[in-house]
């Protein structure tokens, strides 16, 4: 579900072999958004990309309904051998990933460069 | 500013909202501004604007199933906490009444979507507490000291 009402506005596949998708989110992600954030987070993982990167530079808020769905991503992917990054977190965003201590779970990057090319 | 308008400034905000989950956001930026009426740093602004937001949304999920058109009050005030000032936030909902014994954080090492809400208002808040109510639904009293 990509537009202009859903929090992902953009997806796009990276990478030498053109299997890393990178997915971009934008704007306030709460119960509201929740859903259809969602949504578009497990689109991708039908063509089996080897990495997800999450790029959430963009987003200025979110809540735990943003992050369950971030979770929901991260177990699925798992079980397909995906590899999931989030990136460019502000600091309001970080600070929920280390309340909930989901921050040691995550790979989380400055960039979505670095979350694309670190091994 | 005079002490009059002072007081003003500080008097409480009562905001009665659906339960629906666009209101959320309404609920959220209003109860920032407030926080900085009162002189919190942004980032404390920050902690209780979410931890409003985290019992709206268990307001909604929960008390109310999902159902948009139930009321839910808001109050916040300015007031003096065992001698300290503090802002208490009170959330009230007419939805299914929740025990208070059941509600607890839960187990961070499981690695699950889901049940973080409680954990998040207790880490960001100074005191949490769930009061059903005789005839139907719950009040939540959130506090949080102006001066950790």
């Amino acid at each position: 579900m990509l537009g202009k009402d859903g929090p992902v506005k953009k997806v796009q596949w990276v990478g030498a072999d053109n299997n890393v998708v990178v997915i971009t989110a934008a704007g306030e992600i709460d119960l509201h958004q929740s859903n259809a954030f969602q949504q578009s987070l497990m689109e991708p993982l039908e063509q089996n990309p080897s990495r997800v990167v999450v790029d959430l530079s963009e987003v200025s808020y979110m809540d735990s309904s943003g992050v369950a769905s971030l979770v929901k991503l991260l177990s699925r992917a798992m079980k397909q051998g995906i590899d999931v990054r989030l990136a460019g977190l502000n600091e309001r965003v970080r600070s929920i990933f280390e309340i909930t201590r989901l921050d040691t779970v995550f790979g989380i990057y400055p960039t979505v460069e670095e979350a694309v090319v670190s091994e | 500013m005079n002490e009059s308008t002072s007081k003003l400034t500080c008097a409480p905000v009562r905001m009665s909202v659906f339960s629906t989950p666009s209101h959320v956001a309404v609920v959220r930026v209003a109860v920032e501004r407030y926080c900085a009426l009162l002189g919190f740093s942004k980032r404390s602004a920050g902690e209780v604007a979410l931890s409003v937001d985290e019992a709206l949304t268990n307001v909604i999920k929960h008390a109310y199933h999902g159902k948009e058109d139930m009321p839910i009050e808001v109050v916040m005030e300015s007031t003096i906490v065992d001698q300290r000032d503090a802002l208490r936030i009170e959330i009230r909902d007419w939805g299914t009444a929740i025990e208070p014994d059941k509600i607890k954080s839960r187990d961070l090492n499981e690695i699950r979507p889901g049940g973080l809400g409680v954990h998040i208002m207790k880490q960001c808040m100074d005191s949490v507490d769930y009061i059903p109510l005789p005839q139907r639904g719950t009040k939540l009293v959130m506090i949080k000291y102006c001066n950790p």
